[in-house]
């Protein structure tokens, strides 16, 4: 499956974010989108979830997909416990693939019944990756996924990422290179 | 066992604070020494036991809370909708906003005395406590859902996520801290608002008709063994629903667990 980007372009308040982007995307192999803050990374991952509308340009390959997402921010429901916020988003939740994802990412049980509120910056943002790579989708997009883990962490999550992804496509955006080395993903500069 | 203690002295605290102003009470009430301009704290319980023994008593109180309550949740749920309207549809923020400063700055002598024109005194506590429910309901919840959080709403809608889901772990945990303090001003305003339209409507077998008797035949003990009444309901209809809200936001929050 293949995502084509056709000469995508976003302004806001007459400032030019993206200005006729071509790429494409395989499902073969992860993508990492990489450049500069302000480059539109943030734009274009939007656009391509369709919570933003492109000024003009079109984007082929993505009708009826469904999508799940790693945000910027964890984005989690702060009073519900880890579980819940990864049941939510699913039309059957099982409850066994939920708590075998959130201990195989180092969580314990009694912080996966915790609210999630009182979980540390770390446990939160896995608990958005693995709500992500849980969830029925054909298209699993991540923006910053690794922001606030430390280094083995970060490793134990990419290789949850490479042994979950069942080959969906994927597209990471990170500012570290050596992630996409890590996830042996193609690189894309903006 | 330490919670326990807090609480115990909270409320000796809280007792404690009652009692001094029915000292107060007892002592004006000695130094008026005119049972008819103020009844003492002693005489107003008898005549509130001496109520309380009647056979009409429990079915006066019926007749008040069905309605009262009536009007207090016809306005909880019309006053939702609107409010969640009014937050997706500017068209009904310019329409209902005005309307509804409007009917909180009207006097509610004014409504009663105009509602009585065209209804039935027995429903006019009805129409009256959901008039002056509606505009607090609307206001609380329009602000509420306005501040819903506008990522998790998009969060929701990447994933796909069911309406049910939305409503019950996105809009209520979020939307509940305005019910509740909507539903708690709400409370005690539809009841001081009705019992007002039972004294000037005087529907048959209502607490706002023997409220206005008992001021008729100056019997000012039982004018304040019914206003007792009233305080004692309202709390006990606050504290009955805010405990409702409260079991239902932690079986959401536990739900799957």
């Amino acid at each position: 499956m293949d995502i084509v980007i056709k000469n995508l372009s976003k302004s806001y308040n007459s400032v030019k974010v993206l200005d006729k982007i071509n790429m494409s995307l395989s499902s073969n192999k992860p993508t990492c989108l990489m450049g500069q803050s302000g480059r539109g990374k943030t734009t274009l991952f939007s656009i391509i979830l369709g919570t933003i509308t492109p000024d003009s340009g079109d984007i082929l390959g993505i009708e009826n997909k469904r999508f799940s997402a790693v945000f910027q921010e964890d984005r989690l429901c702060e009073e519900l416990s880890a579980v819940m916020n990864i049941a939510i988003v699913q039309e059957n939740p099982n409850k066994k693939i939920i708590y075998d994802g959130l201990m195989a990412l180092g969580l314990l049980k009694e912080e996966i019944r915790r609210p999630v509120s009182n979980l540390s910056g770390g446990q939160r943002r896995r608990v958005a990756i693995i709500r992500a790579i849980i969830s029925e989708s054909d298209i699993v997009m991540m923006d910053e996924p690794f922001k606030g883990l430390d280094e083995n962490t970060k490793i134990q999550v990419i290789n949850y990422i490479k042994e979950n992804i069942r080959g969906r496509l994927l597209m990471i955006i990170t500012h570290d290179e050596k992630d996409a080395k890590l996830l042996g993903a193609d690189i894309v500069k903006l | 066992m330490k919670p326990f203690i807090t609480w115990a002295k909270n409320k000796l605290k809280i007792f404690c604070g009652a009692l001094f102003w029915i000292a107060v009470w007892q002592f004006a009430s000695m130094k008026i020494d005119k049972e008819v301009l103020l009844a003492s704290p002693v005489s107003t319980l008898k005549a509130l036991i001496n109520l309380c023994g009647q056979s009409a008593f429990w079915s006066i109180i019926k007749f008040s809370i069905i309605r009262i309550l009536i009007g207090f949740i016809l306005a909880l749920i019309i006053g939702v909708i609107i409010a969640l309207l009014s937050a997706k549809i500017e068209i009904f923020r310019i329409l209902f906003s005005p309307l509804f400063s409007v009917v909180k700055a009207v006097p509610v002598a004014s409504f009663i005395i105009l509602i009585l024109l065209w209804i039935k005194s027995s429903n006019l506590s009805i129409c009256i406590s959901f008039l002056m429910v509606l505009p607090i309901i609307y206001t609380n919840m329009l602000q509420g859902f306005l501040q819903v959080d506008k990522k998790l709403l998009e969060m929701a809608k990447v994933f796909r996520m069911s309406y049910g889901n939305k409503i019950l772990y996105i809009y209520v945990p979020q939307i509940l801290p305005y019910f509740t303090a909507a539903c708690t001003t709400a409370l005690g305003l539809c009841w001081k608002s009705g019992v007002a339209a039972e004294i000037i409507g005087l529907p048959n077998g209502s607490i706002g008709n023997r409220l206005y008797e008992s001021k008729l035949y100056m019997d000012t003990r039982e004018t304040f063994a019914w206003t007792i009444v009233i305080v004692v309901i309202s709390f006990l209809v606050e504290k009955g629903f805010l405990w409702l809200i409260a079991k239902i936001n932690d079986k959401i929050k536990k739900g799957f667990l």
